[in-house]
């Protein structure tokens, strides 16, 4: 490697990493501060539920409420693992207030 | 009626102390009558910045309880006679501020004065609700590093809805980022967050940049604000800071990194 290369290949600084991460962390958590309360919960028992028919673990179920001027929308999102069936994933979405 | 300023960050020793004695210094020297108020009860250091802390006999909690009068319990300062200061209490009773005894002196304050500096302690506790509850701006003090931009993202939220305003459904707090402890030379080698990255994250109305400044231990060692040592880099930002929040218009300073070689070399002045 040339002392050019060196020069070129752009290592990113730890200054923009910092910056992703930041974006990254600020936007969940300006979303996740409008949340209700409950969800966490919510996500708990659901997890429970779904546990006695499939295998997934915590990673691999999402619930995520949203809120805009006309309707709340609650959605739920499990990603069923791999050896049961080929990678189905159960998504739905409830909408109406 | 007196404009609340509220001095907060989420995340401590950013710098919040530092800048409510100079942005309080700075608006006394300007002519107005100004009040800075330490929240940070228990852990008082106010005094100590503004180099009054011989002189404390009351305290805010003091006044609240109706242990000593408004008037017993405000510092005169020595150097400017436009400014007074309300010391924190030493209590190690959390509960000792309350929402109605704070509003209370608060409402008397803003007969008399101008502007009301609320010094906030860390935290998202009752004395940091407390010091931004009444608060018609926010100065929001942040370090170019990833939890103090985090904390105030979050300062942000609280702000814009546990506040007099938000509850009675006012116009919001009027928001301004003061960026402390930058240090363009590390923004140059990719080391540190820039304006413009903290911008990116933040973007807030930037009321000015306050460089990493050994004037300000140089400062709270004799007890002066730093705006006092006009000759600092850092008591420049925050007259200049003081002269924005005031409507002038004044470039922003301490950005660019002027010690480099080339700079020095191509810069004509
Ligand atoms: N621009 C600056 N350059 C160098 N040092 C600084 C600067 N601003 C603040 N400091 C230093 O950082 C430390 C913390 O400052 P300060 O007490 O103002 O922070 P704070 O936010 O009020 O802290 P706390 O959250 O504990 O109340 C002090 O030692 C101060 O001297
Ligand atoms: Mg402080």
């Amino acid at each position: 490697m040339s002392l050019l290369d060196y020069f070129k290949s752009s290592k990113p600084t730890s200054a923009s990493i910092a910056k992703e991460r930041l974006q990254i962390l600020v936007a969940h958590e300006r979303a996740s501060l409008n949340q209700p309360s409950y969800l966490p919960k919510l996500k708990q028992e659901l997890l429970q539920v779904i546990q006695k028919y499939f295998e997934v673990n915590e990673n691999s179920i999402s619930v995520n409420m949203e809120q805009d001027d006309e309707r709340e929308t609650l959605e739920l999102n499990i990603i069923l693992p791999d050896e049961e069936t080929s990678k189905k994933s159960i998504s739905t979405t409830n909408k109406g207030k | 009626m007196a404009r609340i300023i509220v001095v907060t960050s989420g995340k401590g020793g950013v710098g919040k102390t530092t800048t409510s004695s100079a942005v309080a210094m700075g608006l006394a020297k300007k002519g107005h009558k100004t009040a800075v108020i330490d929240f940070d009860v228990g852990l008082r250091n106010l005094d100590l910045i503004m180099g009054c802390e011989r002189r404390v006999v009351y305290d805010f909690v003091n006044v609240i309880n109706g242990e000593a009068t408004l008037n017993q319990a405000l510092i005169k300062d020595k150097r400017c006679n436009n400014l007074y200061i309300l010391p924190a209490s030493q209590t190690r009773d959390k509960d000792a501020l309350t929402q109605e005894g704070v509003g209370k002196v608060l409402d008397e304050l803003s007969k008399g004065f101008k502007y009301i500096i609320c010094d906030s302690p860390a935290g998202i506790e009752r004395g940091a609700n407390l010091a931004m509850y009444f608060a018609d701006d926010a100065f929001v003090v942040t370090n170019p590093e990833v939890s103090s931009v985090r904390d105030s993202d979050r300062m942000l939220g609280i702000l814009s809805s546990k506040s007099r305003r938000a509850e009675e459904g006012k116009e919001p707090i009027k928001e301004y980022l003061l960026l402390s402890r930058y240090s363009p030379e590390r923004v140059k080698l990719g080391e540190m967050l820039s304006v413009d990255d903290v911008q990116d994250i933040l973007s807030l109305h930037l009321l000015g940049v306050i460089p990493e400044s050994k004037s300000v231990l140089n400062a709270s060692n004799s007890g002066t604000p730093v705006i006092l040592d006009e000759k600092s880099d850092a008591g420049q930002a925050y007259a200049d800071i003081v002269a924005r929040y005031l409507g002038e218009d004044k470039p922003h300073r301490f950005i660019e990194d002027k010690k480099g070689l080339f700079g020095k070399l191509f810069r004509s002045r």
